[in-house]
């Protein structure tokens, strides 16, 4: 028999893909338990602690909202904080109108959402570099547009209305819940969307874009999809940061600096993977917090620990603990078995 | 009975079987990826040889040069040249000690003129017979064209530049792989017709072709390849055409994958 | 009148914005590098140039002897080092790693020099003087040496290029880097010496700009970095003479903004260059080969 026929009978009859289900029960029972943990921090700690965690809140949902523009849509954008400042203003603008920040927040994330719209058709055609910069130039031309709005502060900005008379404790555990919830909503709109089909067609496009366009996938409706809801998640971030901050600064809420700690943050933890962010969170918030009196140094040590791991370390952190233990702790991918039962299987996703 | 040009223990007869020869492939399996595209494949050749290897598409030819090339890292297995192991030797140092190639396609500069392609290959040169004009007098038109963007020009003067580029470097073995690809038959056998001008010059020539009647024409020793393995070897006055077809198709009821030294039914 | 000083202006000022746009372009056009940090080394130049000159008060104009050369060998050796290994990564690496230097490179300068703007000061009539035309015409001398300057080094690397060996070398590595080195050619060695002319330029304008109006150091990115890539993308890729154009249509841009509304020289640039961007992302003067 020769070598080609002999392949093909092998193939046919032994392949069987199935979903690792075995962790997903687990990993979801463990979620949830996480979830009420935290939910019932601001009870049990100081404020201090929980607007730290608020802190950390914010920078988790911007890297994974990064996370799955660069790690599963290899969109690198340089720009995001282009949404973090939407989603602050578009606060600011409903709280000027008298509606309550904290209502607002949501109705802020589905406007980032939409106006990622408009921005996606400017720069779908784009390849990689030239991608990057023009999500930078956007960014920067909406801050300077929205600067020439006095109404809304001009170039100062202005504080957040709609605390008057608030208890302080209530605003910080209202704040902090506000980041919390945006926080595993953010995951879980990742994990599910990675799940299902559009996860799928990312992979596919990762590993050949070429093969993956050919077979049919909707590869520009994934992107897409993508694209908008990382508005939505950076927005909602935004909008968070308002709240915590009391007010909206151009400044300081279009700043690179997010771009930054978002791509340094999933670099380190893992590019590519659901945990990564979770880790790249933890280093930055450690290194925030002990050297946070030496001002520019923790972006400094973050940046070259980015460059390192993303030459020599490309899975991050979580891809180290990957290689090891096998763990997912959100699988989305796919096992692909063997007929022999001995073999362990290749794996994809 | 064993295949032609090939004895029973494995000498290949009718070449010089002392003095080493000027390149040697030992073993070699190169994959792509996860694909064996050479399977412990193993060659001499001998200073002044002109050494063809054919085979189908996918065979492994091309991978096979450019393995020796270095422009492939190969599994297992090793390339000597001159006596010297040279696997772990980068492309380009490979060039400069005197094994160069004529990639397949071509491969000009694009945004250079004719000239400048040749003045490129005449970078790293080594020292030897072969300079510039020297091309241009093997190649009567080149000279008048040597100012002109590669792009406007046909197929096979393209394939000439290609050629003058790798012989401007002086290089001791020459490569060719798959000269014929996209040019009329009567270019290809002009091109080929430059062999012995070349090989006077003192070059040892390594070429693969998919043409195998030209191989045939122009090559002092031969190897058929088949998916990464080695289906025949030898002179090829020494073999017939039904060999070197069921070689190339690897057709059942022949001594199918026959390798050098190994025994077949009879 | 005051019309035609700014277009004046903005012509001359595209002489520096080619300055700093050739060297990205460069290293695209070779390595295929988008080199993020590419306005900050612009910056860093600069810094160097005022710590030489308060270090050893050598004349302004020789800083430009000592640092471009500085640049030059900082960028043969980044190349090889970190660059290469990004690049022998992927490309999406490559952009990783260049954001994340660029950002190391800012707050680095944050940290050791404040945010605190400084210029490279001069008190040669030279640098500060201008000739006047009517009334409302005034030309600086600065400016106009800048774009002289510019012409000259755009011409030199013209030359450079078209004759020279490792002209033809980077120009022959950046068509086929599998058949430069068939040809004996280590291209690595080629994308080092191609990223040492583009730090060299980039330094060059780094340091006149740092005479022409104030370093800060975000400088490298809010204006440095996105007129540069404005000035390639304008201008086309992989025409040198085309960043000449593309820094001069900028230029004009923002001068013509600025007239309309002082603040907005900045967004009338930014402007432009998204136009040009989303309508024809090979630019103006277009090289058949690249095309997005």
């Amino acid at each position: 028999m020769s070598l080609t026929t002999e392949t093909t009978a092998r193939t046919a009859a032994s392949f069987r893909v199935t979903r690792s289900q075995r962790n997903v029960a687990w990993t979801g029972a463990v979620a949830l338990i996480v979830v009420v943990v935290f939910a019932f921090l601001p009870y049990i700690v100081y404020s201090g602690s929980t607007s730290i965690l608020v802190q950390a809140f914010i920078v988790l949902t911007l890297a994974s909202m990064w996370n799955l523009l660069a790690g599963y849509a290899g969109l690198v954008s340089v720009g995001q904080q282009a949404f973090v400042g939407l989603g602050a203003y578009f606060v600011l603008i409903l709280a000027l109108h008298g509606i309550s920040p904290f209502a607002a927040l949501p109705v802020a994330a589905i406007a980032s959402g939409v106006a990622a719209l408009p921005l996606w058709w400017l720069v779908s055609r784009l390849r990689t570099g030239y991608f990057a910069i023009a999500t930078w130039v956007l960014a920067a031309t909406i801050m300077l547009i929205i600067e020439k709005f006095s109404s809304i502060g001009g170039g100062t900005g202005l504080p957040l209305p709609g605390f008057a008379g608030m208890d302080p404790t209530l605003l910080t555990a209202y704040t902090y819940w506000a980041g919390l919830a945006v926080t595993v909503l953010s995951l879980a709109g990742i994990y599910l969307l990675l799940r299902g089909r559009i996860g799928l067609v990312l992979t596919a496009v990762r590993d050949d874009e070429v093969a993956a366009r050919s077979s049919g996938s909707r590869v520009g409706l994934a992107r897409l999809l993508v694209f908008v809801v990382a508005g939505i998640g950076c927005g909602a971030a935004g909008g968070v940061l308002a709240i915590s901050q009391l007010q909206v600064q151009p400044s300081a809420v279009f700043s690179v600096q997010w771009t930054a700690e978002m791509a340094f943050a999933t670099i380190i933890g893992g590019l590519g993977t659901i945990e990564g962010p979770i880790i790249g969170t933890i280093v930055y918030m450690v290194l925030q917090q002990t050297l946070a009196s030496y001002n520019a140094w923790y972006l400094i040590i973050l940046g070259l620990v980015a460059i390192l791991v993303a030459l020599f370390a490309r899975r991050g952190l979580w891809g180290l603990v990957d290689e090891r233990l096998h763990v997912r702790l959100f699988p989305v991918g796919y096992w692909l078995r063997t007929g022999n039962a001995a073999s362990r299987g290749r794996r994809s996703g | 009975m064993t295949a032609p040009g090939v004895t029973g223990d494995g000498q290949v007869g009718g070449r010089p079987d002392s003095g080493t020869p000027l390149l040697e492939v030992r073993d070699l399996v190169v994959h792509h990826g996860q694909l064996m595209a050479l399977d412990e494949i193993s060659l001499r050749v001998f200073p002044g040889e002109v050494y063809a290897i054919i085979g189908a598409n996918g065979a492994g030819k091309s991978t096979l040069l450019r393995t020796i090339a270095g422009l492939h890292h190969p599994t297992s297995g090793s390339v000597f040249y001159d006596g010297k192991d040279v696997t772990g030797l980068r492309p380009d140092r490979r060039a400069t000690q005197g094994i160069v190639m004529v990639p397949e396609g071509r491969r000009l500069f694009g945004s250079l003129s004719v000239e400048e392609n040749l003045k490129v290959g005449a970078t790293y040169a080594r020292q030897g017979p072969w300079h510039i004009e020297r091309v241009y007098e093997m190649f009567g038109w080149m000279r008048e064209r040597r100012k002109q963007p590669t792009a406007q020009l046909s197929g096979g003067e393209q394939q000439a530049v290609a050629i003058g580029r790798a012989l401007v470097a002086n290089p001791r073995v020459l490569m060719l792989d798959e000269l014929s690809l996209g040019l009329a038959p009567v270019v290809v056998q002009r091109i080929y017709g430059m062999l012995p001008q070349i090989l006077g010059t003192g070059l040892t020539v390594l070429l693969v072709e998919q043409d195998v009647s030209q191989a045939l024409r122009v090559a002092s020793h031969i190897q058929c390849l088949l998916e990464g393995r080695t289906t025949l070897e030898g002179k090829p006055a020494d073999v017939t055409a039904d060999q070197v077809e069921a070689a190339y198709f690897g057709l059942a009821g022949t001594a199918a994958a026959s390798r050098p030294g190994e025994e077949s039914e009879a | 009148m005051a019309w035609v000083n700014a277009i004046i202006q903005g012509v001359l000022t595209g002489g520096l914005y080619a300055l700093f746009a050739c060297g990205l372009s460069l290293m695209f056009g070779v390595m295929k590098v988008v080199n993020l940090a590419h306005g900050d080394l612009a910056v860093v130049a600069g810094y160097i140039a005022i710590g030489v000159i308060a270090v050893t008060h050598v004349p302004v104009l020789w800083s430009f002897l000592i640092v471009v050369p500085i640049m030059a060998v900082l960028g043969y050796v980044l190349q090889r080092t970190v660059i290469q290994t990004a690049l022998d990564r992927s490309v999406l690496t490559t952009l990783l790693v260049t954001f994340g230097l660029s950002v190391v490179i800012e707050n680095g300068l944050l940290q050791f020099f404040t945010a605190n703007s400084r210029g490279i000061g001069a008190n040669l009539a030279l640098v500060t003087g201008a000739f006047t035309i009517g009334s409302q015409i005034s030309i600086a001398y600065l400016l106009l040496l800048i774009f002289a300057v510019a012409v000259a080094v755009l011409l030199g690397l013209q030359y450079f290029l078209s004759r020279s060996k490792y002209g033809r070398l980077i120009r022959a590595v950046a068509d086929d880097k599998e058949a430069a080195q068939l040809a004996g050619a280590d291209y690595r060695h080629v994308f080092g010496i191609a990223a040492a002319v583009a730090f060299a330029t980039v330094a060059l304008g780094g340091i006149a700009f740092g005479m022409y109006s104030d370093l800060d150091p975000t400088t490298g990115t809010d204006t440095i970095l996105l007129f540069a890539f404005a000035a390639v993308v304008i201008g086309g890729l992989g025409s040198l003479w085309g960043t000449l154009l593309g820094g001069i249509v900028l230029g004009v841009a923002q001068q013509i903004g600025a007239q309309i509304n002082i603040s907005d020289e900045l967004l009338a640039g930014y402007i432009v260059f998204l136009i040009v961007l989303i309508l024809r992302p090979q630019g103006l003067i277009s090289r058949g080969a690249q095309s997005s």
